[in-house]
């Protein structure tokens, strides 16, 4: 058995991302909940309350964020699960940018959804 | 130095009944991890009602989330996605102490605990998320 083990070394930029934006959603995810779930309650949430809260800079901020981290770390765990399952090759580059295009029309779309939050108009 | 142990094939499921508990914390991580990220993508396409509302037609936002509110399937969905985050969470806190070193000789006790209280924090919660449901 070793004295002391820890994997917590440069293991390359996707690698430590995984673990920064873990940090970041243990918290957001956490608060997100909390927020929309035992503060305000679900069924009760309007597109006023809704916009009364992205108008807020911090708030609109941390969502924006949140989404950011969300998708990527999603997105990456996808392709590191997929990769454990022994992807490789051709279908390896195309399902990793298939992945990344996913991820960033997801982001693109969740901003444009954090924009008209806060009541501006974003219809193309 | 490290030892290191041959696991066998985690990804062979057939093989679940001889999986440990470090196996299982792997799986449900996975899974959790999954429906995670597929419901990130349904919660923006839901919400995406909020462009319309942003241009006058403030219905489409708030009558989307307060019919699907109303139906119960979805309330007993939201628990279901409220026990995969929370358990993604403290799975997640677990790996990252993992990561640094920390607690390494009592990761079976951890994953179990993580178990635990994700039980206890889903069960106390159910009355929130149920409630004006029925």
């Amino acid at each position: 058995m070793a004295e002391r083990y820890s994997s917590f070394e440069p293991k390359g930029a996707r690698w430590f991302l995984q673990r920064l934006t873990a940090g970041f959603l243990v918290v957001v995810l956490a608060f997100h909940f909390m927020l929309l779930h035992f503060v305000h309650h679900a069924y009760e949430i309007t597109f006023m309350g809704t916009q009364a809260r992205m108008t807020q800079v911090g708030y609109f901020a941390t969502m924006v964020l949140f989404l950011g981290t969300a998708t990527f770390h999603g997105v990456n765990g996808v392709y590191n699960a997929l990769v454990n399952q022994g992807l490789s090759g051709t279908r390896k580059t195309a399902v990793k940018y298939a992945l990344v295009g996913a991820g960033l029309l997801l982001t693109i779309q969740g901003i444009r959804v954090a924009l008209a939050m806060t009541g501006m108009n974003v219809t193309l | 130095m490290s030892q290191s142990y041959d696991r066998g094939l985690i990804e062979d499921f057939g093989r679940w009944q001889e999986f440990s508990a470090g196996m299982w914390a792997w799986v449900l991580h996975k899974f959790t991890g999954w429906v995670l990220i597929g419901y990130l993508f349904t919660h923006i396409a839901v919400l995406s009602t909020a462009i319309p509302a942003a241009t006058g037609d403030p219905a489409a936002y708030t009558g989307t989330l307060q019919s699907l509110e109303e139906l119960t399937i979805v309330r007993i969905l939201e628990v279901g996605l409220l026990s995969v985050a929370v358990f993604h969470i403290l799975n997640g806190i677990r790996l990252l102490f993992v990561d640094l070193g920390v607690g390494l000789g009592s990761q079976d006790r951890s994953f179990y605990a993580s178990l635990v209280l994700t039980g206890a924090i889903v069960v106390a919660s159910v009355p929130t998320f149920i409630s004006g449901a029925f």
